[in-house]
């Protein structure tokens, strides 16, 4: 069960949130430009890494925003908690 | 060496005689070789299935299974068990149904008893659109050659008559699809049967041998890097499951596959009291009683990606309610034990059996939560994908590019949600 400290709520239950997968995903400028595979890339291919891994959350039964989260995907462990449109902080700040 | 005894009737009396001391090994425990033609990247039920079929269909006895714990350890061990081929689209079943038809021999095939029961699935149906997509599923079943029917909640109540079937439920049971041909089977024996199997046609099975990295000449594979030194390949097959994505990162592919822990759980033995698989996609909890009387109990995936195999207990509570709903009898059986495994899901629920971009290597994973049932005719169409270089018939539709053509396969609801 995880613990999550939501930026606007503080720490509540997992069960409040619901997981929007991986995060930092732009959105083709322009995606007429794309043939089938960049599409393709866009649309379904996803990193999946073993270890630290920055993933989209939203607070569905509080205050319903969506913020930036980076997990170990091993211990679980949260790592860092940000608001949308930030970058993950560097490793060790 | 092969020190393999054939099992029969003579065998078992013959060592029950000598009190069972001498058993021979089921497989060895070789040192790797230096190379092999084909190389196959995990030890659970689909490696070790795709191994027995190079071997056996397509005469390639040169093969090393690679597994980095012990045979079964992973999802072939941690799931459910259940076997089912009722899948709406005709590609999932043409794959699942060619998987029931080797499961209906396979015990003799491998000579070894692979328990599997057919004691027949049902999948509930709480509400309308349950009731029209689970009639929708049953005719294409039968289109497709698969033994599906229908039930009204009379019927369901025949075939189980322990489950609630009151109109005052808060989600009724309306009605089942079923298919008497499906059930459960035993799995360490899938995984122990064709070990066993395939070592006799000469296949190497190394365990505690990790893969750490997937050597390349130009466009091509030319081996592994394991936790017992290099070894040579001309063809791989990755078949890791939840690991896949790891694994194909490995050889710089990047996959549509996420990672999700997927928990069951079983409660204390008791009489046997249920015989049949009861699934609701609905309300969301599947169970079958194993021949030990434990009630075998599963649902559905934690929300995050996770290699921890492990879950959240929210997970565990919310498919308790939803069995206690419909079996109140069960309301106050203990639970002995839950765990989780690593599953690798696909954004269309289907799996990925095919080639890749790189030269010699090979990928069958994205089975999910329901990889399960498809264990055997899973390793035979990947092992003809491997050995010929092609695609079988069956799995051509399961290929990587499906993703980039659009033409997926999505079995999410469409199979009852619950694999």
């Amino acid at each position: 069960m995880l613990l999550i400290d939501c930026p606007w709520c503080g720490p509540r239950d997992e069960v409040e949130f619901r997981c929007g997968g991986q995060a930092h995903l732009a959105r083709p400028a322009d995606p007429m430009a794309l043939d089938d595979r960049q599409w393709a890339d866009y649309l379904f291919m996803r990193d999946n890494p073993k270890g630290p891994f920055a993933e989209r959350w939203v607070h569905v039964a509080g205050c319903r925003r969506w913020f930036n989260l980076q997990r170990d995907t091993v211990t679980h462990r949260i790592i860092a908690v940000y608001p949308m449109g930030e970058q993950p902080p560097e490793p060790g700040s | 060496m092969r020190l393999m005894t054939r099992f029969s009737v003579f065998s078992l009396a013959r060592n029950a005689a000598t009190g069972h001391r001498h058993w021979p090994r089921q497989w060895r425990s070789p040192e790797p070789r230096r190379s092999y033609d084909v190389v196959i990247v995990g030890g659970g039920g689909h490696g070790l299935a795709t191994a027995y079929y190079l071997a056996r269909e397509h005469g390639i006895g040169n093969v090393a299974v690679l597994e980095k714990g012990w045979l079964g350890g992973g999802n072939t061990g941690r799931n459910t068990t259940i076997v089912r081929s009722n899948y709406l689209w005709d590609e999932s079943a043409a794959l699942y149904e060619l998987s029931l038809k080797l499961w209906e021999s396979l015990s003799r095939e491998l000579n070894y008893n692979v328990m599997f029961s057919q004691r027949g699935v049902l999948n509930l149906a709480h509400n309308l659109g349950d009731v029209r997509a689970g009639r929708r599923r049953a005719e294409a079943n039968r289109l497709n050659g698969i033994d599906s029917h229908w039930l009204g909640p009379d019927g369901v109540a025949k075939v189980c008559p322990i489950l609630n079937t009151s109109a005052s439920l808060r989600y009724p049971v309306l009605g089942s699809t079923w298919q008497p041909r499906g059930g459960v089977a035993r799995h360490d024996a899938v995984a122990w049967g064709y070990a066993r199997a395939a070592d006799k046609l000469g296949v190497d099975i190394i365990q505690n041998c990790e893969v750490t990295g997937i050597r390349r000449d130009g466009g091509a594979v030319t081996g592994v890097e394991t936790t017992r030194g290099f070894i040579g390949a001309k063809k791989i097959g990755l078949v890791a499951a939840g690991h896949s994505s790891v694994l194909a990162e490995m050889a710089g592919l990047r996959l549509p596959i996420q990672s999700h822990p997927l928990q069951a759980l079983v409660s204390e033995p008791i009489k046997p009291v249920l015989d049949t698989v009861v699934m609701s996609g609905a309300i969301h909890v599947y169970v079958s009683q194993s021949d030990k009387g434990e009630l075998v109990i599963g649902a559905g995936i934690d929300g995050y990606n996770s290699y921890a195999q492990r879950g959240s207990f929210h997970i565990i509570e919310g498919q308790m309610a939803a069995l206690v709903e419909l079996f109140p009898i069960f309301a106050r059986l203990r639970m002995l034990r839950s765990w989780g495994g690593i599953v690798d899901v696909c954004p269309d629920a289907s799996p990925i059996i095919s080639k890749t971009p790189v030269g010699g290597l090979y990928i069958n994973a994205g089975w999910g939560t329901g990889g399960f049932k498809a264990t055997p005719g899973s390793g035979f169409v990947f092992a003809h994908t491997v050995a010929r270089d092609e695609p079988h018939p069956v799995n051509a539709p399961f290929s990587l590019a499906r993703f980039t053509s659009g033409a997926l396969i999505d079995e999410h609801g469409a199979a009852a949600v619950a694999h």
